[in-house]
């Protein structure tokens, strides 16, 4: 379980986040929506104590985050974020395997239990058959994974998750997104996801958070959040929300400007 | 599946510490004076006590107090300077990093000449002494620019070391400018490395800086695999970033400053070492920081070799050779990459 108890944070002067408070219960899938600049990925960034609050505190199941140590917390809390760099290229298998990086402590080695669970974790995202090939010669799709096997291999308990599907075509969204809500509901991760992908986070998240320069603008379930009332507002723009077909979710279209009086 | 075991590292190291053993034994039968191969092995091996004495006087003084300190001052040199060249270019995440690239060089070089113009000489104490002193200030003014509220930025570092280095390139010149004949001529060997003057003196300033400073950045060979993809990454996976940046950076620039103190500038070593153990054993810092040692050391000696030998009895600044035949080599090597790769 995560909780956020009122947390405030700046890089410089002005407030990025200001008095934020959730909860998010063990093996639940939440989204976090809202406009560039509204303060998703700092909160993410905070989640993982890449930065730390200048008030408030975050607590992982009970245990304020900023008395843990950073190894303890990579156990806990793995991270798959927009794009990773690449400067040398290592294989897959060896990317992979640096999810293990948090339990070798001063060992210099990974044990065979170490390869045996990065290979489970290849062998579930499907990345077994080019585990030999540098990251560098993959495709866009094909290095996601790669980052989720890595993320598996550090048995975390959460998964935080930094605009997941940027930079993919539909089927390698779909693919990395059923892989993300396998990882949920057959494993029992925790997820937390940042998305601009409103369709996206309100057809896969159980509940999602609605940020607005800073501040929560509204929690709940996709019904709740996702409404025409509460999107204009934040975003200022023009929508229209219906539901999905299918799955009966809140859909969002985008409207040209004048086209709901035609 | 190929990844990097202890049993990997291991066989890789002996493989070339005996590459490293041959390449002594050939430096030191090699020079002006010939002493046959096998005389000088026999040399080399009585030194240990209680066994018979084989050559005469000058020829075990030419082996022992010359040949045999020279090439292992030049071995601790070039595992210095490639070790901390893997290691900048992990910190700075940038190809092009080399040992010198943060300044420590430019500050050991205005130490060294400032002593060389206060007339002392190459073989003193003073010169390694004022030298490393030099890269030491520089060291700090570097560290003090590059690092704001607790954090070191490796951009503000970079250039923070590119231009305090063309800073005291500037007070270089200007004491190039005002300098004798003679003073001139020990100047240049130095800005162009020379191990003329090596001694068992020279070797204990550098080994322990070395060796310490080597197997401080080895223990964290994992972190600096992490590293390369980026510090938020290695924050995900549980390092300590700031400290292990802090650690390296000074692990690093301290074995630089050592080895420059005692045998003045020797490019490339540091820049094209780790590249070619890259594109031959892959990026992973757990090889790479030993072979890297190795090869540098085996690279280094033999360069050394061939500067006092090719032109003999005239010595070539050893940065000449390492220039002219590692460039070369390392071309061979980027172009064949792809063939190494998969061997």
């Amino acid at each position: 379980m995560i909780e956020v108890n009122s947390v405030s944070f700046r890089y410089h002067e002005a407030w990025v986040l200001q008095e934020v408070s959730f909860r998010v219960e063990k093996g639940e899938f939440v989204g976090v929506i809202g406009p560039n600049g509204s303060g998703k990925t700092t909160l993410l960034k905070l989640l993982y104590r890449l930065l730390a609050p200048q008030r408030g505190e975050i607590l992982i199941e009970l245990a304020p985050m900023k008395k843990m140590d950073r190894r303890d917390i990579a156990k806990r809390i793995a991270v798959v974020a927009q794009e990773t760099q690449v400067l040398f290229p290592f294989s897959v298998f060896e990317t992979v395997l640096m999810g293990r990086s948090p339990y070798l402590g001063s060992l210099l080695f990974e044990s065979e239990k170490d390869l045996e669970i990065a290979r489970k974790a290849m062998e579930w995202t499907k990345i077994l058959p080019f585990s030999e090939r540098s990251i560098e010669e993959l495709s866009g799709g094909e290095r996601k994974r790669v980052f989720i096997a890595r993320a598996l291999a550090q048995e975390p308990e959460i998964v935080l998750l930094d605009e997941p599907t940027a930079n993919l075509d539909i089927q390698h969204q779909i693919d990395f997104l059923d892989l993300i809500l396998a990882l949920n509901r057959e494993r029992g991760l925790t997820i937390v996801m940042a998305s601009h992908d409103m369709n996206i986070a309100s057809e896969f998240c159980d509940r999602l958070i609605l940020l607005q320069e800073g501040r929560i603008y509204q929690t709940g379930t996709p019904e709740e959040v996702v409404t025409k009332e509460n999107i204009e507002s934040v975003y200022g723009c023009e929508v229209w929300v219906d539901q999905h077909p299918i799955s009966g979710m809140p859909r969002i279209s985008l409207l040209r400007k004048g086209s709901v009086e035609r | 599946m190929k990844i990097i075991t202890a049993k990997k590292v291991l066989t890789v190291s002996v493989l070339l510490s005996l590459v490293l053993i041959v390449i002594i034994l050939v430096s030191i039968t090699m020079g002006s004076v010939k002493v046959p191969p096998l005389r000088s092995i026999r040399i080399l091996f009585q030194s240990i006590p209680g066994l018979k004495r084989a050559g005469n006087e000058t020829e075990r003084t030419i082996i022992l107090s010359l040949r045999l300190p020279r090439a292992i001052l030049a071995g601790f040199v070039g595992a210095g300077l490639s070790v901390s060249g893997a290691t900048f270019q992990a910190l700075l995440r940038n190809p092009l990093a080399d040992p010198y690239i943060l300044g420590v060089s430019s500050g050991a070089a205005v130490g060294a000449i400032i002593a060389i113009l206060l007339g002392l000489g190459v073989s003193s104490f003073g010169l390694p002494l004022a030298s490393f002193l030099g890269a030491l200030l520089s060291i700090l003014v570097v560290f003090y620019c590059g690092r704001r509220e607790g954090r070191i930025h490796p951009h503000t570092l970079l250039l923070a070391g590119v231009i305090v280095g063309s800073f005291l390139s500037a007070l270089i010149m200007f004491f190039i400018s005002l300098s004798q004949k003679e003073e001139l001529r020990t100047i240049i060997f130095w800005l162009m490395g020379d191990f003329s003057f090596s001694n068992a003196r020279a070797i204990l300033i550098v080994f322990p800086y070395i060796l310490l400073g080597g197997l401080f950045l080895y223990l964290r060979a994992g972190h600096l695999n992490l590293i390369l993809s980026g510090e938020e990454s290695a924050v995900q996976l549980g390092v300590e970033v700031e400290r292990l940046k802090l650690v390296s950076y000074l692990s690093a620039s301290l074995i630089t400053a050592a080895s420059v103190s005692v045998c003045g500038l020797i490019g490339f070593v540091g820049l094209i070492i780790p590249h070619s153990v890259r594109l031959i054993f892959g990026p992973d810092h757990r090889l790479l920081i030993p072979a890297s040692a190795l090869i540098g050391a085996s690279f280094l000696i033999a360069c050394d070799t061939l500067a006092r030998t090719l032109l003999a009895p005239v010595e070539l600044p050893v940065g000449v050779v390492t220039a002219a035949f590692g460039g070369p080599f390392f071309i061979y090597l980027l172009r064949t990459r792809k063939a190494i790769r998969t061997l």
